[in-house]
C-alpha cells in the first residue's frame, strides 16, 4: 500500500479511517494539498487549510467531498456557474450536502460547471472553461465538468454532481470515471439551484463503482422539504458482482448505431463481448421514440428553466444592474449582464414554448413524447434487466469546436437524455480508450434498480480494468 | 334611452387562517415588522422548494363544501409567470385548469370555482398616497409573501352594486362562520375584484367587461361598481363602446383610472408546477372537512325560523352576522326556557346590536347570560322595558349583574303605593291645562300627564297603571 492516502479510492480510505489506520483530519489535509494542484480551472472554492471540519463517525469515514457549484452551501459561494450569482453565499445548505456531511463526507471544495447546468462542455461557465486532464486542449464534458475533472485528476476523492440530460454521465465518460444519475425522486433537490425541476437529480461522480454505491447509499432520503422526493425502495449495498450469468442486456439500435464515432462504437462492442463472456445474454431492444427524446428535452428543460430562472431579478440577491429607469429596465439590464448567451438562448426558447397559443404545440406535445419514451422503457424492461449504450457518441472534443453550433452541442446528450426523460437510473463507467481518450459505457435500469445496475457495472468494471492513472496530476 | 342591465361577477381573494404559509413553515402574520417572517422558500432564494400546506387544502375543501361546490379528486398547481417586485420567485403558484373546487352556489349566485394559491409580497411605496404613482422609491415586505389564499370566482350572476355588496357580506359571514379566515377587508385578508359589463335588458349575450381591482371595503365595492356602471352606461348611451381594461377605483375622488389595457394583458405562461405533486383529494380528507363544518348562516336562519319561531327577516338579520348569531345562541342557551326566543331575538338584534356599533358586540362588556337575566326581569314584570334599556346601557359600559344594577340604582318597578300616587298628583299640578281637558273627557290629553309621571319615576312605572290612576284622580 502506498503511503499516500489520496492514491486510494474513497471507499478504501473510509475503511482505513474506520479501522483506525488513517486519521480523518490527516486525510482531509492531504486532500486539501491535492485540491491545490488544480490547473484545469475545475475548482471554484477550496476549504481553508488547518480548518478541517469536525469529525463525525459515519459510514463515509471522513472522506472529503467535492461539490458542484450549484448546491447551496451555507456561507460558501454557490454561483451555479453564473455571473448573476457571482460571490453569492446562501444562508442555508442543500439537504443532500448536509446529509453527506452528517454521514462523514465533509465539504472539501466546490467545482465549476456550465452556467445553471446548461451545457455539455463546461465552456458555458462564467468563470472560464474547465480543461480535460487527459488532454488540456479538450473539454471535460458538462455540465458537471468540474466535478468530473476533480475526481479524474485526483484533486478530490469523490464528487457530487447533477444530471438533467446527461450532466453527470457525459463528463464522467469524457474524463474516464464513474457517474451515476439516480432514479428521479430518490435524492432531495432542496438547495440545488434549479435548471429543469422535473429532470434535475443529484448523483455521485467517483473513481470506481464501489465508491459510487457508497456515496449514493448516503444520499437517498425522503426529504420533507422536497415534495417530489420519495427516497428509495431499498437500501443500497456495495456491489460484489463478478459475473453476469442470467443477466439480459438490451441494446437499442436507436442509441448505439448511427451517429456514434467508430472508435467509441468499437469499445462499446468490446464491452458487449466481455459481457457475453461474463455470462450475459445480449439482446436487441427497440426504443422507437428515443430519437425524438432530444427534441422533447429541448422544449421541456428550457420551458422549466425560463420559469426557474425568473427569480434572478436583481431585487433580493446576486448581481444588480440598475440604469435608474424603473423596474423593468433594471430587470432587463440585470439579466442581460448576468446571464451568458446559452442561458439567454434557453430562456428565450422556453418562454416561447410556454406562450399562450404555442403551449399545446410545443410544451404539451413534448410532454406527450416524454410519456411515449417512458412507455418504450417500460416495454423494454419487460424483456431485459438493463439497457446498455455508449454514454457519449464521441470522446472529449476540442475546446471551442462546438460552441458556434448549439445543435451539434445538444447532440452530445443524444444517448443520455432518454433516461432523464423517463426518470430512470443510469450509470456510466469507463470503457477503454479511443484516440487516446476515455469512452463511456452506459447501463440503465428500471426505476429504483440502482442496486441492479451497480452490480452489472461492478462486474464489467472488474473485467475492463480501466487504467485511469493517465489523468492524475 | 335604452334600458341597460348590469352583469357583475366577483373574484374574491381570502387569506386562509393557517398555522404556516402556503408552501413553507413561516407563520403568516399581519402587522409585524417587515421581513421578520421569511425563509429561503418565501423569499424565493435559489434552490428552495415549495411544499403544499395540508391545512390550506383542508380549509379550501371546507369553503368548497360550504359553497356547495363539487370537489376535485385531483387538483394541480400551476406556475403563473410574471415579473414584478412583489413576486419573489418570478411566478405565483396557483391552480389553473384543475382547481380544488368546481361549480357551486351561494344564495342563488353560482360559484364558478375555488382554488388555492400563494399571496404576493407587499410593496410599500414612498409617496403621499401610498400608491406607486409619484413614489420616489418602493420597498418590499415579504411577510405576506406565500400567505395561503383561496380565490373564489363567481359566475356573472349579480346585477347591481347593492346586490353585489349584500352578497359579498353574506359570503364574508359564511367564511367567518367557517373560521377559515379573518375576512378583514381593512387588513387585506378579504379582497374583492369585480368584472362588470352592461347589456340591453333581455339580451342573452354579455357585453364587453372591465375588471375593477382591489376594492378594500364593502362601501368601496358598492361605490366602485356603481361608478363603473354609470361610466359604461354613459359610454353606451352616447354611442361609444366599452374597452376591455383593468381599472382602479379611487374612493377619495370617486374616479376610475386605467391600470392596464387588454393589449397590456400578461401572458402568464401557465404550466404545471414541477416542484409539486398533484393534490390527491381523498374521501378521508373530504370527510374531515365536512366534520369541521359549523352551522352555516343560511342553515342557521332556517333553524331560527323553524325551531325558535322567529320571523324570516329577524332570523336572516341575526344569522347574517356570525358574531351576532353566536351571541344570540349564547343568550338563548342561558335564558329561562319560559322566555320566548323571539323576545330574546329582539333584545339582541335591536337593543344590544344597536348599541354595539362598528366594534361589534364582542368588544363590549355585555355577557350573553347577563342579557338573558335582564330580559327575564322585564318579562316577569320586575322592571319596565324602559328601565331594562337603562340597565342595558350599564351592562354595555361596565358589565356586571342586572339584578345588582336594578337594586343599586333603584330601578325596580314603581308598584302603585305612595310613590306613584305622589307622582300622579305632581303631574296634575304641573299640567293643569291637560288635567282640565281630561276632566272634560278629552282622553288624548292624558299623554303629557303620563310623560311627566314617567319622567319623575325615571321610567320605572307601568304605563297602564299610570293611566288608570290618572283617570281615577281626574274623575272621568
Ligand atoms: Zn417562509
Amino acid at each position: 500500500m502506498s503511503n499516500d492516502p489520496t492514491a486510494l479510492t474513497a471507499a478504501s480510505s473510509a475503511a482505513l479511517v474506520k479501522s483506525g489506520e488513517l486519521d480523518a483530519s490527516d486525510l482531509f489535509e492531504a486532500w486539501l494539498g491535492r485540491a491545490e494542484l488544480d490547473t484545469f480551472g475545475a475548482l471554484s472554492w477550496i476549504a481553508q487549510a488547518g480548518e478541517s471540519p469536525e469529525q463525525v463517525d459515519g459510514p463515509l469515514g471522513g472522506v472529503p467531498l467535492a461539490v458542484k457549484d450549484l448546491f447551496c452551501t451555507e456561507g460558501v459561494p454557490s454561483q451555479s456557474g453564473s455571473k448573476i450569482l457571482e460571490g453569492y453565499k446562501p444562508p442555508y445548505t442543500a439537504s443532500v450536502v448536509e446529509a453527506l456531511a452528517k454521514s462523514g463526507a465533509p465539504l472539501l471544495c466546490k467545482t465549476h460547471q456550465d452556467e445553471f447546468a446548461m451545457g455539455s462542455s463546461n465552456e458555458n461557465c462564467a468563470f472560464g472553461p474547465v480543461l480535460n486532464p487527459w488532454d488540456k486542449s479538450r473539454v471535460p464534458g458538462g455540465s458537471s465538468g468540474g466535478s468530473a475533472v476533480a475526481v479524474a485528476a485526483g484533486l478530490a476523492p469523490w464528487a457530487l454532481g447533477t444530471d438533467t440530460g446527461g450532466s453527470i454521465r457525459q463528463p464522467a465518460a469524457l474524463c474516464g470515471i464513474v457517474g451515476l444519475k439516480p432514479t428521479y425522486g430518490s435524492v432531495s433537490r432542496y438547495g440545488m439551484i434549479a435548471f429543469a425541476s422535473s429532470l434535475d437529480q443529484a448523483g455521485p461522480l467517483t473513481q470506481d463503482v464501489t465508491d459510487a454505491a457508497l456515496l449514493f447509499s448516503q444520499m437517498i432520503a425522503r426529504d420533507p422539504r422536497d415534495a417530489t422526493s420519495v427516497g428509495h425502495q431499498e437500501s443500497i449495498h456495495l456491489p460484489d458482482r463478478r459475473d453476469l450469468t442470467g443477466v439480459r442486456l438490451g441494446v437499442p439500435e436507436e442509441l448505439s448505431g448511427d451517429g456514434i464515432e467508430p472508435g467509441v462504437r468499437a469499445t462499446f462492442e468490446e464491452t458487449l463481448e466481455r459481457a457475453r463472456e461474463l455470462g450475459a445474454e445480449v439482446v436487441p431492444c427497440p426504443l422507437p421514440h428515443a430519437p425524438h427524446a432530444l427534441s422533447a428535452y429541448y422544449l421541456i428543460a428550457p420551458a422549466e428553466c425560463s420559469s426557474n430562472l425568473a427569480r434572478f431579478d436583481g431585487v433580493r440577491y446576486g448581481q444588480r444592474v440598475d440604469p435608474g429607469d424603473g423596474l423593468d429596465a433594471m430587470y432587463s439590464a440585470t439579466r442581460a449582464a448576468g446571464f451568458g448567451p446559452e442561458v439567454r438562448r434557453r430562456i428565450m426558447l422556453g418562454t416561447y414554448a410556454l406562450s399562450s397559443g404555442y403551449y399545446d404545440a410545443y410544451y404539451g406535445r413534448a410532454q406527450r413524447v416524454r410519456t411515449l419514451i417512458q412507455r418504450d422503457f417500460d416495454e423494454a424492461f419487460a424483456n431485459c434487466d438493463a439497457i446498455v449504450t455508449p454514454t457519449s457518441s464521441s470522446v472529449a472534443f476540442p475546446l471551442g469546436s462546438r460552441t458556434a453550433d448549439p445543435l451539434s452541442m445538444y447532440l452530445s446528450d443524444f444517448c443520455t437524455v432518454p433516461m432523464s426523460l423517463a426518470g430512470i437510473p443510469a450509470i456510466s463507467i469507463p470503457n477503454g480508450m479511443s484516440e487516446g481518450l476515455p469512452t463511456g459505457f452506459q447501463i440503465a435500469g428500471p426505476a429504483f434498480a440502482e442496486n441492479s445496475i451497480l452490480g452489472i457495472a461492478h462486474a464489467l468494471e472488474s473485467s475492463i480494468q480501466f487504467d485511469r492513472s493517465g489523468a492524475r496530476v | 334611452m335604452t334600458d341597460w342591465e348590469a352583469v357583475i361577477g366577483l373574484e374574491i381573494h381570502v387569506q386562509l387562517a393557517t398555522q404556516t404559509k402556503m408552501f413553507c413553515s413561516c407563520s403568516p402574520v399581519f402587522g409585524d415588522d417587515p421581513n421578520t417572517h421569511t425563509c429561503p422558500v418565501c423569499l424565493g432564494l435559489p434552490g428552495a422548494l415549495p411544499v403544499a400546506n395540508a391545512q390550506a387544502v383542508h380549509l379550501g375543501l371546507m369553503i368548497g363544501l360550504a359553497l356547495g361546490c363539487s370537489l376535485a379528486s385531483q387538483s394541480v398547481f400551476h406556475r403563473k409567470n410574471y415579473f414584478y417586485a412583489d413576486s419573489p420567485k418570478g411566478y405565483q403558484i396557483s391552480q389553473f385548469d384543475q382547481p380544488l373546487c368546481g361549480p357551486g352556489n351561494l344564495a342563488g349566485v353560482r360559484i364558478h370555482r375555488v382554488h388555492l394559491e400563494d399571496d404576493a409580497a407587499k410593496l410599500i411605496h414612498a409617496s403621499e398616497s401610498g400608491r406607486i404613482a409619484g413614489a420616489d422609491s418602493s420597498t418590499v415586505d415579504f411577510n405576506r409573501a406565500g400567505t395561503p389564499l383561496a380565490e373564489i370566482v363567481t359566475e356573472p350572476d349579480l346585477h347591481s352594486a347593492a346586490q353585489a355588496r349584500e352578497w359579498l357580506a353574506l359570503l364574508r359571514t359564511t367564511l367567518r362562520t367557517l373560521g377559515v379566515s379573518d375576512v378583514s377587508m381593512d387588513e387585506g385578508s378579504l379582497r374583492c375584484d369585480a368584472n362588470i359589463s352592461l347589456r340591453r335588458v333581455g339580451d342573452q349575450t354579455l357585453g364587453t367587461k372591465t375588471e375593477l381591482k382591489n376594492m378594500n371595503s364593502f362601501r368601496f365595492v358598492e361605490r366602485g361598481i356603481e361608478a363603473e356602471i354609470i361610466r359604461q352606461r354613459e359610454l353606451l348611451d352616447s354611442g361609444q363602446t366599452v374597452t376591455q381594461e383593468t381599472l382602479h377605483f379611487d374612493p377619495r375622488s370617486g374616479s376610475l383610472t386605467t391600470l392596464r389595457s387588454k393589449e397590456e394583458a400578461h401572458d402568464y405562461r401557465y404550466f404545471p408546477e414541477p416542484d409539486l405533486l398533484p393534490v390527491e383529494v381523498t374521501e378521508a380528507m373530504i370527510a374531515s372537512a365536512r366534520d369541521a363544518l359549523p352551522e352555516l348562516p343560511i342553515e342557521r336562519a332556517a333553524r331560527y325560523v323553524s325551531e325558535l319561531q322567529i320571523d324570516d327577516v329577524l332570523a336572516e338579520r341575526l344569522a347574517g352576522d356570525a358574531e351576532l348569531a353566536e351571541f344570540f345562541d349564547a343568550v338563548v342557551e342561558a335564558a329561562d326556557k319560559s322566555i320566548e326566543a323571539r323576545v330574546l331575538a329582539t333584545w339582541v338584534s335591536d337593543d344590544a346590536a344597536g348599541r354595539a356599533g362598528d366594534d361589534g358586540l364582542l368588544a363590549s362588556k355585555l355577557e350573553p347570560a347577563a342579557l338573558a337575566e335582564l330580559v327575564a326581569l322585564v318579562d316577569d314584570g320586575s322592571i319596565t322595558t324602559a328601565a331594562g334599556r337603562t340597565v342595558l346601557d350599564q351592562l354595555f359600559e361596565v358589565g356586571g349583574s342586572p339584578a345588582a344594577i336594578v337594586s343599586d340604582q333603584g330601578l325596580g318597578k314603581v308598584d302603585g303605593g305612595d310613590e306613584l300616587e305622589a307622582a300622579v298628583d305632581a303631574a296634575i299640578a304641573a299640567e293643569p291645562e291637560a288635567a282640565e281637558k281630561v276632566r272634560a273627557g278629552e282622553q288624548k290629553a292624558l299623554g303629557p300627564l303620563v310623560g311627566v309621571v314617567m319622567k319623575h319615576t325615571s321610567g320605572r312605572a307601568d304605563g297602564g297603571e299610570v293611566r288608570k290612576l290618572l283617570l281615577e284622580r281626574l274623575g272621568s
